[in-house]
């Protein structure tokens, strides 16, 4: 109970204080409640064209990326073929890319200049789209990887006995099995989607506006707080029945029932979808890689020269701060972030590993776990802005604080780590604690004999994954960061924005050391082999 | 009885390790053969490789006189029956046992009573609309037996597919499945690790080890005469005598073999019997009191006595021996 208490503080005070905040900025103006503003703001056609913009293009992109991705689900989690982990690696680095990196690294795709200049997709919904697919291929793949290793290779082959054509197989026995995690991951892709930011941003330009960005614009060009709000509520509402319904249909693939080694080397019959994942792992290189030549690209020839200016405030002083600086910044922001995320999320994700017999008790666990999945969906600029209205005054004043943007990041990294912990202890058969216990060990030792040797490389592969994502997020620090000291994204994007001299270019080799940062740890990660690192 | 299934000089590799090596055997039809064996043996893998799942390395397999290379598992008209069973968790008892027969477009009145039918058959009537999770162990092993059997397969192989269950309820379902395969009339290739459990549902049996086959025969052939000590202590005999002490042994029991394979039941304790023992140790069964004795000429041997025997550790006691109990080896090494 005291231990729950905890998070719960943490949460209410970081998370349900600003958003609730944010919130009623919409309903009340100069202390009255007045929702008119509210109706109003729904009542506008942009208002209409925003909304309509937001569920398509993520109803699309979710579409496409399960099609794309439970292919690749299967090549990954079910063959064994040299090179597996490094692609597994290579389908999580979309994911925990910085947005704003993404966003610029597809823009450098189909720019005019780019090497996908002939097809016309600049400023186009279906660059949004494709980029939307490219982030959460990862989310597709490593769910459905879960659910897919958790079939018992045998039911397959009793089907098969029995007469089912290998289609058939899939139809009648493989496919209801892995439902659960395709609508799993359906969600939680339709939530990221419609909650996109920094590519939105980049690539929409002034013609395509999600909920998101738009949110972000009422608030810093036009501040109309009112209607901002307005949009937030409205966001918050949809994102919550969507979590709730994603609740229920969510089941954590049994792994009790885990066959180990059910991966098997490819046959002739799997060539096809091998050819599938090759064309989507060049799919989720080839912004990668153009951003990398990019960055070489040195005013008229190759060279490291961007690499050599970001020491520098760029051309025409874009920067109060030296891109390095920043770097350091983001580094050290990141890992105190990283610290808190895991002291809390570790906790949480102990409290709801627990098994408790009672109903009642039962249901406050499944509640006390949702509440916590409550970051993945409310947006990011949401929480950014809400942090900007309610923590910089009393009782709450942050707004000198070197904690503010820790906070925030940590607030958004903490679900990601509660996912990747909690399936790990969860799976640990609670006989094994009572038979410690009934050996002598009081409750640290069962802790430290039980839970920490089975969850040690979760505990390790879940700081990687909140740092990495620490490290990319623009949504809640673009709010938050002041000018004289920038995270690296927020420089990428201030550097995008002013045109000109080696600007471009030191953006694209900012996007590098950040990608090559974040690529790096999740390379760490994936060695730790643990599948609950991304799945929902 | 002509043969319905051969195989022939069948290897199966797994990388460089080779699971099935050079097996030949023959499945006559109606019959139910048992490849017994340890864990590790191979057998699984022979039993996949009849499936279709493995691809075998080299060696033949035909059904009916026709070739299997090629034909694909859910073609080749077998069933298989896995230790768990493997139920579709997501479908009801009745569309378990339907499944294969959806799979051939079957009309739903026929499926119907043909379900109906099975469950009769393997004792679940009114168990039609329950959900695997619901079932004990053993129910729903007799529901993947109906499964199996709903299309009547021209073979039905069987992965051990007792050795989950509990002991009273093997020794049933083993006797039931006994006569459900020879009501159906079904030819059967059951592979297990336990002898009892062979004994009980199969008419032949082959022994495996290491990947080989090394004896094959109806049942009383292996159980009589087993071709080894290996396969003697394997199939349950106690202890394995030859040369000198074997001689001796059979002076007092009339027998002349090269060597001999006793279970525990051929040494008795028998005030009427030819040889003196030492009692090593004793431990006490419901049914009888289980003995190391030290034999007199002929050194350490198991044997049994009676419940309520006074059988004292060190006590010198007369023994007889059962020439029912005991068997000569085939092939003495």
């Amino acid at each position: 109970m005291v231990l729950a208490a905890i998070p719960l503080a943490v949460l209410g005070i970081f998370f349900l204080y600003p958003v609730g905040g944010m919130v009623a900025r919409g309903f009340w103006t100069d202390g009255s409640f007045a929702p008119g503003a509210v109706f109003e703001m729904l009542a506008r056609p942009r208002t209409h064209r925003v909304l309509w913009f937001t569920l398509w293009s993520a109803g699309l992109a979710t579409a496409l990326t399960v099609v794309l991705g439970v292919p690749v689900a299967y090549v990954l989690h079910r063959l064994d073929f040299p090179g597996r982990g490094v692609l597994r690696a290579l389908v999580v680095i979309p994911f925990v890319l910085p947005t704003v990196v993404v966003g610029v690294a597809f823009r450098q795709l189909i720019a005019p200049s780019g090497p996908l200049a002939p097809l016309h997709l600049d400023g186009t919904a279906a660059a949004i789209i494709a980029a939307l697919v490219f982030f959460n291929v990862s989310v597709v793949v490593r769910t459905v990887g879960a659910f897919w290793e958790g079939i018992d290779r045998r039911q397959e082959e009793a089907a098969a006995a029995l007469g089912a054509s290998p289609l058939q197989v899939f139809r009648t026995v493989t496919l209801p099995a892995l439902l659960p995690g395709i609508v799993s991951a359906a969600s939680v892709v339709f939530l990221f989607c419609s909650t996109a930011f920094g590519v939105v941003l980049i690539m929409g330009g002034l013609r395509y506006s999600n909920v998101e960005t738009e949110i972000y614009l009422l608030t810093t060009q036009e501040l109309d707080l009112p209607s901002a709000a307005a949009l937030s509520v409205l966001q918050v509402l949809v994102i919550t029945v969507l979590l709730l319904t994603s609740a229920r249909t969510r089941r954590d693939p049994t792994p009790i029932t885990r066959v180990v080694g059910v991966a098997r080397k490819p046959r002739t019959r799997d060539l096809p979808l091998l050819g599938w994942t090759t064309a989507v792992v060049v799919f989720l290189l080839a912004p990668l890689a153009t951003l990398l030549s990019a960055s070489l690209r040195d005013g008229s020839g190759w060279g490291l020269g961007n690499y050599r200016a970001l020491n520098t405030t760029g051309s025409r002083n874009a920067l109060l701060v030296p891109a390095t600086e920043a770097l350091g910044n983001s580094l050290e922001i990141a890992a105190v972030a990283t610290l808190i995320a895991m002291v809390l999320g570790t906790t949480v994700a102990y409290l709801v590993s627990r098994r408790p017999r009672g109903t009642t008790s039962r249901r406050l666990v499944g509640t006390f776990d949702g509440i916590f999945m409550l970051p993945l969906g409310v947006s990011a600029v949401t929480l950014g802005f809400g942090f900007l209205i309610t923590l910089d005054h009393p009782p709450v004043d942050l707004r000198t604080s070197p904690l503010l943007i820790p906070i925030a990041q940590a607030m958004v990294a903490l679900p990601l780590v509660v996912r990747t912990v909690a399936p790990v202890l969860r799976s640990i058969d609670e006989r094994q604690r009572q038979a410690a216990a009934s050996l002598g060990a009081g409750p640290l030792r069962v802790l430290l004999a039980v839970d920490l040797p089975v969850s040690w490389r979760s505990l390790l592969a879940a700081t990687g994954f909140a740092f990495a994502v620490s490290l990319g997020e623009f949504g809640a620090t673009s709010f938050l960061a002041r000018d004289d000291n920038p995270t690296l994204p927020v420089v990428i994007y201030r550097l995008i924005g002013h045109a000109g001299g080696q600007n471009f270019g030191m953006a694209m080799a900012a996007s590098v050391v950040l990608a090559g940062a974040t690529a790096l740890v999740m390379f760490a990660v994936e060695r730790l082999r643990i599948n609950s690192v991304g799945t929902f | 009885m002509a043969a319905a299934l051969e195989v022939r000089d069948l290897t199966v590799r797994y990388g460089d390790t080779i699971a099935v090596d050079d097996v030949t055997f023959d499945v006559p039809s109606g019959a139910v053969l048992a490849v017994l064996g340890p864990s590790g043996c191979g057998k699984s893998t022979l039993l996949r490789a009849v499936a279709g799942l493995e691809a075998p390395a080299s060696g033949s397999m035909s059904y009916a006189g026709r070739s299997l290379a090629g034909v694909p598992t859910h073609k080749r008209g077998f069933a298989l029956l896995f230790q768990d069973g493997q139920l579709f968790a997501h479908q009801s008892v009745a569309r378990n046992i339907g499944y294969p027969l959806r799979l051939r477009h079957v009309d739903q009145l026929q499926i119907a009573a043909k379900t109906g039918e099975l469950l009769e058959l393997v004792g679940l009537p009114g168990y039609a609309d329950r959900m695997p999770t619901t079932l004990s162990g053993g129910e729903r092993q007799r529901v993947a037996l109906a499964r199996a059997l709903a299309v009547e397969p021209r073979l039905l192989l069987l992965d051990e597919p007792l050795s989950a269950l509990d002991r009273g309820l093997r020794e049933h379902l083993a006797a039931e499945l006994h006569d459900i395969l020879r009501t159906a009339g079904t030819t059967a290739l059951l592979v297990t690790h336990d002898h009892d459990e062979a004994f009980a549902v199969a008419d032949r049996m082959a022994v495996m080890r290491d990947g080989r086959l090394v004896q094959e025969g109806t049942l009383d052939e292996v159980w009589q005469h087993p071709v080894d000590a290996w396969t003697a202590s394997f199939l349950g005999y106690a202890t394995v005598l030859s040369g000198e002490p074997a001689r001796r042994l059979q002076q007092a029991a009339g027998t002349d073999w090269p060597a001999v394979a006793l279970r525990r039941s051929a040494i008795r304790v028998d005030p009427a019997g030819k040889l003196q023992a030492r009692v090593v140790s004793a431990r006490e069964t419901p049914e009888q009191i289980r003995l190391e004795l030290d034999v007199e000429d002929i050194g350490r041997l198991e044997g049994v006595a009676d419940p309520g025997t006074a059988v004292p550790v060190g006590a010198r006691l007369t023994v007889a021996i059962d020439t029912r109990r005991m068997a000569p080896l085939l092939k003495p090494s």
